[in-house]
């Protein structure tokens, strides 16, 4: 139930954000959910595209500081206190959220978002064990 | 004063032999370096003959840290000066008691053709510590019997309460404190009619005439300029009179030649090339055909001011990659080191100097490589902070670090590519 996301280092310049999204356009490359967490000299861009493994080659090969991170996606119920509800329940466990995002499209009527943890495998236990449906890999990239 | 370069040469050459003489016998460096070329103190016979002598450069000074170049005991050393090196390790020199009244005797002279009287008042805002600067100012100005306050570097609205309080009529600093100081003053609309400066001494980092122009329009003073290097002495090697047309060198005590950097050929009069001392007359570490690495050229003939010791020009460069910061020299090959010492195995970086108002500011950017990148901003902050730490401990200043993506450094054109002084174009 893992989803690779891409991340990006781009300096604060213009253009650098537009020439990652033309090289996954021009490469029929998806993107299902985006983030960027900035400084006033750098960012960092977070990916989820449908094919994270050529996304990756093809930014490499354009000399791209590029890595692939383990994150997982989780259902959350479309209405408000939905993301609070689901922040509840990991809450006891002492799970650590190092940042997450939303996804632009829903699977059926609940939101989608990515949640980036340091101890992947315990929280999606977690989760399951309350119900949350946490998606597999392939179920995000063929959104 | 000498009335003629007559005089002057023959105090040199008898000066001379005593020197090489007394570094044979005293110094076990210059004794193998003139052994292995076959030279015995007897056979120098004309000032020409200097040229066949070893250079001594600054990776000499390096070698035998901290003391291994001084030519007396420990014992008759009094005072210790000391400026930063490439690898962390300062440059170390030491003086005699004689030593720090040559200095004192020296600094005095220059700033008595500067203009300088008893009677002045001299605000020395130069630092006062192991950089020579400040002490330097501090004996040559008591040595005048001028009155000294000597104030150090820092907080600027005192240093312009004090300058008004006491009626100083001399400013001695480093030309970018000086212009920061006028720009305090417009700022805090202190109008210069409360001032009584008249004249500043300026130096230990390089300037240009343009900011020469500025400091005197903003401050109404005259600007005098000033070179020293404390591997030599400190300020007081050479110093501009009044005409403000190249630097008198005190050549009785330093005997100044110009070279081609690259062969190391000594140059004609009034070409340009690398600034070589010998020190003549110094006890603690006399040093031989001392490499400068900055640039000049040198004018014998006579000046308007009337002294007939030899003029330099300002420095206009250097032949080495060595930058002023803020007074402190760095070089791109301590930076190196650092990004090295830091796990980096191929570190692109640049060096980016700036001006913030007056001051300088340092930034070095750095390409991101793999193995410190994260997908956490925290972590990359984090590692910039790091790299920050480094930087301060080895260089002794301030360094921002930016982070930049791979190969967005210019690659392979040598290590002046690594610089951008931005400073130049302000
Ligand atoms: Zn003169």
């Amino acid at each position: 139930m893992i989803v690779k996301q891409l991340s990006v280092f781009l300096e604060n310049k213009s253009g650098r954000l537009a020439r990652v999204t033309e090289i996954l356009g021009e490469n029929n490359i998806n993107i299902r959910a985006l983030s960027i967490a900035d400084t006033t000299d750098f960012g960092i861009l977070r990916l989820i595209v449908n094919k994270p493994n050529e996304a990756y080659k093809l930014l490499k090969e354009e000399q791209f500081m590029v890595s692939l991170t383990d994150v997982i996606a989780v259902e959350v119920p479309d209405r408000p206190g939905g993301l609070a509800g689901v922040l509840k329940i990991l809450e006891p466990y002492n799970i650590n959220i190092e940042y997450l995002y939303a996804f632009m499209e829903k699977s059926s009527n609940n939101a989608l978002v990515v949640f980036r943890v340091e101890d992947l495998e315990k929280a999606i236990k977690i989760l399951t064990d309350n119900g949350v449906k946490v998606l597999t890999g392939n179920e995000v990239y063929s959104l | 004063m000498f009335r003629n370069r007559e005089e002057i040469k023959e105090i040199q050459l008898h000066r001379l032999k005593e020197l090489v003489k007394r570094v044979y016998e005293r110094v076990p460096f210059y004794r193998q370096k003139l052994d292995a070329i076959g030279f015995t103190p007897d056979k120098l016979k004309s000032l020409e003959d200097l040229r066949h002598l070893p250079f001594t450069t600054k990776q000499d000074l390096r070698d035998n840290y901290p003391f291994g170049l001084f030519a007396v005991s420990l014992e008759e050393i009094i005072r210790i000066h000391a400026s930063s090196g490439t690898t962390g390790k300062p440059t170390v020199v030491g003086y005699t008691k004689n030593d720090i009244d040559l200095w004192s005797e020296l600094m005095a002279r220059s700033m008595r053709n500067a203009g300088v009287t008893s009677r002045d008042i001299i605000h020395n805002a130069y630092g006062y510590g192991l950089f020579t600067g400040g002490l330097g100012f501090h004996y040559g100005a008591e040595k005048l019997g001028a009155t000294v306050v000597p104030v150090s570097g820092g907080n600027s609205k005192r240093q312009l309460m004090l300058m008004e309080d006491f009626g100083a009529t001399v400013l001695t600093c480093t030309p970018s404190y000086a212009l920061h100081l006028a720009e305090e003053m417009e700022e805090q609309g202190i109008s210069r009619d409360r001032l009584k400066l008249r004249l500043g001494i300026f130096g230990a980092e390089p300037w240009s005439e343009e900011l020469r122009a500025k400091i005197e329009e903003k401050l109404k003073i005259k600007a005098i300029d000033v070179y020293g290097l404390s591997e030599i002495l400190g300020p007081g090697v050479a110093m501009e009179c009044q005409e403000q047309k190249g630097l008198h060198i005190n050549e009785d005590h330093f005997l100044p030649e110009i070279i081609d950097p690259d062969t190391g050929e000594v140059l004609p009069y009034g070409e340009k090339g690398e600034l070589v001392i010998t020190t003549l007359t110094k006890e603690g570490i006399p040093l031989l055909r001392y490499r400068t690495r900055d640039i000049t050229a040198l004018y014998p003939e006579p000046c308007a001011c009337g002294n007939v010791l030899i003029r330099m020009d300002r420095v206009t460069g250097r032949s080495d990659d060595m930058l002023i910061i803020r007074g402190v020299n760095v070089f791109p090959s301590q930076i190196e080191t650092v990004l090295l010492s830091l796990g980096y195995t191929e570190p692109h970086y640049m060096i980016v100097v700036d001006k913030k108002g007056a001051l300088d500011q340092l930034e070095v950017w750095v390409e991101l490589s793999e193995q410190f990148f994260s997908d956490e901003v925290k972590k990359l902050e984090q590692w910039e902070k790091k790299v920050e730490g480094e930087l301060f401990t080895v260089l002794g200043i301030n360094a921002k670090v930016r982070l930049v993506e791979p190969r967005s450094i210019p690659r392979s054109e040598g290590k002046a590519k690594r610089i951008w002084d931005r400073r130049e174009l302000k």
